[in-house]
């Protein structure tokens, strides 16, 4: 296939993407609406509540007490370990549709024809296919729905699908609509092999953000709930788990995305000096990359002191979610900087440069 | 600092920052040491240190939305020119050296200076916890975070060396006493979590070195030319606060050829794709000559400083021949892009030894001439010079260079105050090779052909490789510290009621428990045969 055809693929499989993801969007609501999972999020508060039972009897420590708390959460564990809430082989044993699992499948298909968009767009360009914004966020959509399915099975988070999917379809969405840009070479600076370094980092960052952030807004929704009475079992919000698991899942996530959105700022640093002679110089993107991390280790920070744990970290959290966007979108289009490859053809810069007296 | 979790249970927690619970009370009747003292903790407490990277970070924000001197003086001018009013007033305020501004080194050395408050003690600490034996076994061990216990036909004793082998092989380190085995590992975690924040104020330092020995300069240099590197050669030069000429690397760089390459076809039509600077360099003036393939990206390392290609124009060659027939002039002038599209130029050539008279040009250039739509005007429809065209339009009288005032290269100040005048039927277009003779025998200009021109930035930073240490140390810190917990596990073991061994075990573990401590329980349980199954884990949490 010659470049033009494989260009073409790729804007098809977007659309291809678009529409399995926005269908996914649909069943994981479903999901979440009427699905298996208001019954499993039953049962789940009801392993819950023996779970605090049997701490309080493990609290009060006697002797005797050791046997029977063993029994009562070895058997828990034993339900605890059986992976609830991915697609097991004896699912819709309870009758009615599994919304869930066909979620999953068509997001996997989605995953699978974004991953698509993004090889046939590097093999039509012969180069890293993330040369422009249209191309960045392709791929950050694409690491954030990575990295939402790694999640929802290892962590069990597919009540996140919804959101993720809403975040996806969004950023495609805009994408598509104002940052299109037509397969072609990309401008001589980016010509590096640090972009598959420098870049890669920073979308894997990003796209992991998307789901901590995700996770945290939901954790935030239902603190807040929770703080004005118990949320009734047919609650939207009674269906994803505890704050409290929402709150170290984000963590977690976090934690998983910090120290490469660090490593990615370096490896700017380092491609920057050999790029513009430089390895820091307060270029717009670089500041606002500077102040993503800084919200972020603030949100770490403040998360293990007493005082600022729970909603106060959730929302430093969502400050630094926020400054992470505009990171993209404000600086890439509202100031004038070095990163400005919004640009649909970006000149090389020319500096002016004087010079005193006699001539040249 | 970046401990994921604070304490756990009773048993005492690393030093930690203090929560501003503990912050301490203010002092009442204390004196100046007491007050020093108490100012130094409220600055080293994670409060403090949370607002002043809040601080830090807000502080940042307006370096990005007003332009900057350091990065481009000529957008400041515009803004104060734009600003008569607000223009001063942020001026004052800094804003517009922003990262070179006391306020914003006062934020960021409160900053460090809070984080090293914290940071250094603790490594001291950490040192001493290394060396240390585990701490002794908690009373009731089935009050931790996890514990488990069962019983078994073996003696306590058996059961205890059992546990301190099966924890050695885990590679915890191991403490024996009173009936008890006490174990931990994990160190590396903090360990990193400080080498983290070490890193951070290493990195600092590296930037401040670089700031002060270094030098940065920038040079625009015409094919053919050559370029040696000393203070006078440059156009623009900024030294750091330490820096002596002495230090400069004594080289010489000539350009031979520039080539740039741009995309033909499709809708991507005239984007560069590449630039490529043919250059020759020697080391010093008796060094031998070497080549190099000068590109972005692909800087040229030479005596510990580092030339970059930046940018890149047009040099159009021009020979002036004076009203006697004499050459007065034979160059190439560089000109300065109007339009980053597809490069239509200007410049002006100064012929200060034209004789009787002192003659000055101001030219454009399109690259690619072609007719505008409307058929009235000249464009350039490309930025490579296919069909290089220019027009060049005449002057007479006093150039002001005489007068010591240094002008740019690129300007005719004193066209402004009459000195300059045009020349009446003086101006033309010229194709390479064509010549111009000027009215009333003023002499003749000819446009010999087209040369390009590179800008190039040299600079020497010796903080360069301390700051990659330090941040290549901190990703590892970082990294390493939320990878690694310090974990603890305790095993007792005791005659029971019946005859047989109780065992306990419990374990503490910073952060979410690990699975590793089930594992630990099930090999000592079942490491023989008679162990029974061990009862699992009691008030765990994930």
């Amino acid at each position: 296939m010659d470049s033009a055809s494989l260009a073409n693929l790729s804007d098809k499989l977007m659309l291809t993407t678009v529409v399995l993801y926005i269908v996914a969007l649909v069943a994981y609501a479903a999901d979440l609406g009427f699905g298996r999972g208001r019954r499993r999020a039953e049962t789940a508060e009801a392993r819950e509540e023996a779970r605090r039972e049997s701490r309080v009897l493990a609290g009060a420590g006697g002797g005797d007490a050791v046997d029977t708390t063993g029994t009562t959460d070895g058997a828990t564990g034993t339900t605890d370990d059986a992976p609830a809430d991915v697609p097991a082989g004896t699912a819709g044993e309870e009758g009615g549709r599994d919304w869930g699992r066909l979620a999953v499948l068509l997001n996997l298909f989605g995953w699978a024809a974004n991953l698509g968009v993004i090889v046939t767009r590097g093999m039509a360009v012969h180069r890293w296919p993330w040369g422009n914004m249209y191309e960045f966020l392709t791929a950050i959509s694409f690491a954030a729905v990575t990295a939402f399915l790694i999640v929802a099975f290892r962590y069990k988070a597919r009540f996140l699908g919804a959101f993720v999917m809403a975040a996806a379809v969004i950023a495609l969405g805009i994408d598509n609509i104002w940052l299109y840009n037509s397969a072609g070479p990309v401008m001589p600076a980016l010509n590096s092999y640090w972009i598959a370094i420098h870049v890669t980092a920073a979308i894997i960052a990003t796209g992991a953000f998307t789901v901590a952030g995700a996770t945290t807004i939901l954790y935030v929704l239902k603190s807040r709930r929770e703080a004005r009475g118990p949320i009734p079992a047919d609650a939207l919000l009674a269906r994803v788990p505890s704050t409290e698991q929402l709150d170290r899942l984000a963590l977690r996530v976090t934690m998983f995305a910090f120290p490469i959105w660090t490593a990615a700022i370096i490896m700017g640093a380092i491609w920057a000096d050999d790029a513009w002679g430089r390895y820091w110089g307060w270029d717009p993107k670089e500041i606002w990359s500077f102040v993503t991390w800084i919200a972020y280790a603030a949100y770490l920070h403040a998360r293990s002191t007493a005082g600022w744990k729970g909603r106060r970290a959730a929302l430093l959290s969502l400050v630094a979610f926020a400054c992470l966007i505009f990171n993209f979108f404000g600086v890439n289009y509202m100031f004038k900087g070095k990163h400005s490859y919004a640009a649909p053809a970006p000149a090389p810069v020319v500096r002016t440069v004087e010079r005193s007296g006699g001539s040249a | 600092m970046t401990d994921t979790q604070g304490t756990e249970s009773a048993t005492e927690a690393p030093a930690e920052r203090r929560a501003p619970g503990d912050a301490p009370a203010r002092p009442r009747g204390l004196g100046p040491l007491g007050w020093l003292r108490w100012g130094w903790r409220q600055l080293t407490t994670m409060r403090t240190a949370l607002v002043l990277l809040f601080l830090v970070a807000v502080g940042a924000v307006p370096g990005s939305i007003l332009p900057q001197r350091g990065e481009a003086p000529e957008r400041v001018e515009q803004y104060l020119q734009d600003h008569r009013t607000a223009g001063p007033f942020l001026d004052k305020l800094k804003m517009f050296d922003v990262f070179a501004s006391p306020w914003f080194a006062a934020i960021y050395i409160l900053l460090f200076v809070s984080l090293a408050g914290c940071v250094i003690p603790r490594a001291a600490k950490h040192l001493q916890a290394m060396r240390a034996r585990p701490p002794a076994a908690p009373r009731n061990l089935e009050r931790l975070p996890q514990a488990a216990s069962f019983e078994t036909g073996r003696t306590p004793d058996e059961v205890l060396a059992e546990a301190r082998k099966v924890l050695k092989r885990r590679r915890f380190r191991v403490d024996a006493a009173d009936g008890a085995v006490a174990a931990e590992k994990g160190y590396l975690g903090e360990t990193g979590n400080l080498v983290f924040h070490l890193a951070l104020l290493g990195l600092l330092f590296a930037l401040g070195l670089g700031n002060s020995f270094g030098y940065r300069g920038n040079v625009l240099l015409s094919e053919g030319k050559t370029f040696a590197n000393s203070l006078s050669n440059y156009d623009q030069f900024k030294p750091g606060r330490q820096f002596d000429t002495d230090e400069m690397a004594p080289f010489t760089l000539t350009l031979d050829k520039f080539k740039a390459e741009y995309e033909t076809k499709g809708d991507k039509r005239g984007q560069a794709t590449d630039f490529s600077a043919r250059v020759r360099f020697k080391d010093d003036p008796s060094a031998k000559e070497r080549p190099y393939d000068l590109k972005i990206n692909h800087p040229l390392k030479v005596g510990g400083a580092k030339v970059y290609l930046l940018g890149h124009g047009y040099a159009p060659k021009f020979t002036v021949r004076d009203a006697k027939g004499n050459i007065a002039f034979q160059d190439s002038v560089p000109f300065l892009a109007m339009e980053p599209q597809n490069l239509t130029s200007e410049g002006v050539i100064k012929v200060p030894d034209a004789d009787p008279e002192q003659l000055a040009f101001y030219a454009i250039l399109w690259p690619t001439a072609v007719a505008s739509d409307d058929g009235k005007q000249i464009v350039s429809a490309f930025p490579a010079a296919l069909r290089p065209v220019l027009t060049i339009s005449t002057f007479t009288g006093d150039i002001g260079l005489d007068s010591g005032v240094p002008q740019s290269v690129y300007q005719l100040p004193a066209l402004k105050d009459g000195r300059l005048k045009p020349l009446p039927g003086g101006s033309k277009l010229l194709e390479p090779g064509e010549s111009f003779t000027l009215p009333g025998g003023k002499g003749t200009v000819t446009f010999d052909g087209l040369d390009e021109w590179i800008s190039l930035s040299v600079n020497d930073d010796p903080g360069r490789v301390p700051a990659l240490v330090a941040a290549v140390l901190a990703v590892f810190g970082v990294a390493t510290s939320f990878l690694v917990r310090r974990r603890r596990v305790w095993v007792r073991a005791g005659a029971g009621e019946d005859g047989r061994t109780v065992v306990r075990v419990g374990g503490l573990t910073l952060g979410n428990p690990t699975a590793e401590f089930d594992e630990i329980t099930a090999a000592l349980s079942g490491a023989r045969p008679g162990g029974e199954e061990p009862a699992p884990a009691t008030g765990k949490k994930e």
